[in-house]
């Protein structure tokens, strides 16, 4: 029983701290926690189908369909961050003063919460599946398998009491910094995402320029552990990095912070400067 | 068609890295590799083939080769790896850590 909770447990880790990030961001947000719930339960539905069609999946495009798939979902992911983290910088400050000044959830529809329910739903598409893959092995191979099962169960359990961790340790910052260190800890998401895409798509035999390690420091975190799998989501941390994922994950970074530099940038109208 | 479409831009896409590469095969039965350790020739691509002849799915899951494919019950999967350096790189069934392991050694 316990090792399948702690199987279940480490795939739901980087759902539970993606929902976790999300609600913090999206905190003060009306209509926020039926988008966040539309983006688990579309999840849960995809994972599900995704598991199911594993097969299928894994057959096309020569043996690389499953690769190839885990990079769009996670390229799709990036995208979905980056343009939250623009909107944010645009009207972030605006809600923020707002929620000042008044103290409760004012902004309603504006934002787009969509892009965040669908980071959210590719979340738990991802790693859903495979908890479901463990959890069909377990059922499929015998009846006596009960406990197994109630550990899986619990384990998913401990994933969500690990999201509202999060979620309850980011509402611990104060209100004024809390949206600027979730829109970094977006974009931290967001690269260690894009960076994760990219080894895919080498594993797929799609795209391997610069594909050599640049480093190894597995003697100092290894990304199997809790710490090192947290790490990995939180930041991208990867003990093998290759040269092409180091390459897209600084130049996501960059991306980001250029497009909220651009999108904060006052509508004022420009004076002639030359 | 479209299928077709895909495997010949595919293939075109693959056909530099399967050149130079060398095959191999993991079996899985009773949750289990066989060979649990397979030697590759270091600074190559190779493609392995995991085999998986029990009922259920498993995750062949490797860090220090920064693998991780799902192989669902009586099915197979292709992974590609290397190039490597000399050395010894660890891997597991992930749904059977306790018994599904092996390694791959660079040389």
């Amino acid at each position: 029983m316990l090792g399948a909770l702690i199987i279940v447990f480490r795939e739901m880790l980087e759902a539970g701290l993606i929902v976790g990030i999300v609600l913090a961001a999206t905190q003060g947000v009306a209509g926020r926690g039926r988008w966040i719930a539309i983006g688990i339960g579309g999840g849960l539905a995809g994972a599900a189908i995704v598991a199911a069609f594993a097969g299928a999946i894994s057959e096309a495009f020569q043996g690389s369909g499953q690769e190839l798939f885990n990079a769009c979902v996670l390229a799709i992911a990036v995208v979905m961050l980056m343009w939250h983290n623009a909107w944010m910088a645009r009207h972030g400050r605006e809600i923020a003063a707002e929620m000042r000044s008044i103290g409760v959830a004012v902004s309603e529809g504006a934002r787009p919460l969509t892009a965040l329910a669908v980071v959210v739903g590719l979340a738990v598409l991802r790693e859903g599946s495979e908890v479901v893959l463990f959890l069909y092995g377990i059922v499929a191979s015998g009846t006596s398998m009960g406990s197994v099962f109630l550990g899986g169960v619990l384990g998913i359990a401990c994933g969500a009491a690990f999201s509202a961790l999060t979620y309850y340790g980011l509402l611990a910052i104060p209100q004024r910094y809390i949206f600027a260190v979730t829109s970094w800890l977006i974009a931290l998401l967001a690269a260690g995402m894009a960076a994760q895409a990219v080894q895919f798509l080498n594993n797929g035999g799609l795209l391997t320029a610069f594909d050599n390690t640049m480093w190894d420091t597995s003697w100092l975190l290894s990304e199997g552990s809790i710490l090192g799998r947290l790490m990995h989501t939180l930041i991208g941390y990867t003990e093998r990095p290759t040269g092409m994922q180091l390459i897209v994950y600084v130049c996501t970074l960059v991306a980001m912070y250029l497009l909220m530099r651009i999108a904060r940038a006052p509508e004022r109208p420009r004076a002639a400067t030359v | 068609m479209k299928t077709l479409l895909a495997a010949c831009l595919a293939s075109a896409l693959l056909a530099p890295a399967l050149a130079r590469a060398d095959d191999f095969t993991l079996t899985i039965k009773d949750h289990k590799f066989t060979p649990s350790e397979l030697k590759v020739a270091a600074g190559k691509r190779h493609t392995i083939t995991v085999v998986n002849n029990d009922a259920t799915p498993e995750e062949f899951e490797s860090h220090a080769l920064k693998i991780e494919k799902v192989v669902v019950g009586n099915g197979k999967g292709v992974v590609r790896i290397g190039p490597l350096k000399a050395g010894k790189y660890p891997f597991v069934g992930e749904y059977h850590e306790d018994t599904a392991k092996g390694v791959i050694v660079a040389e």
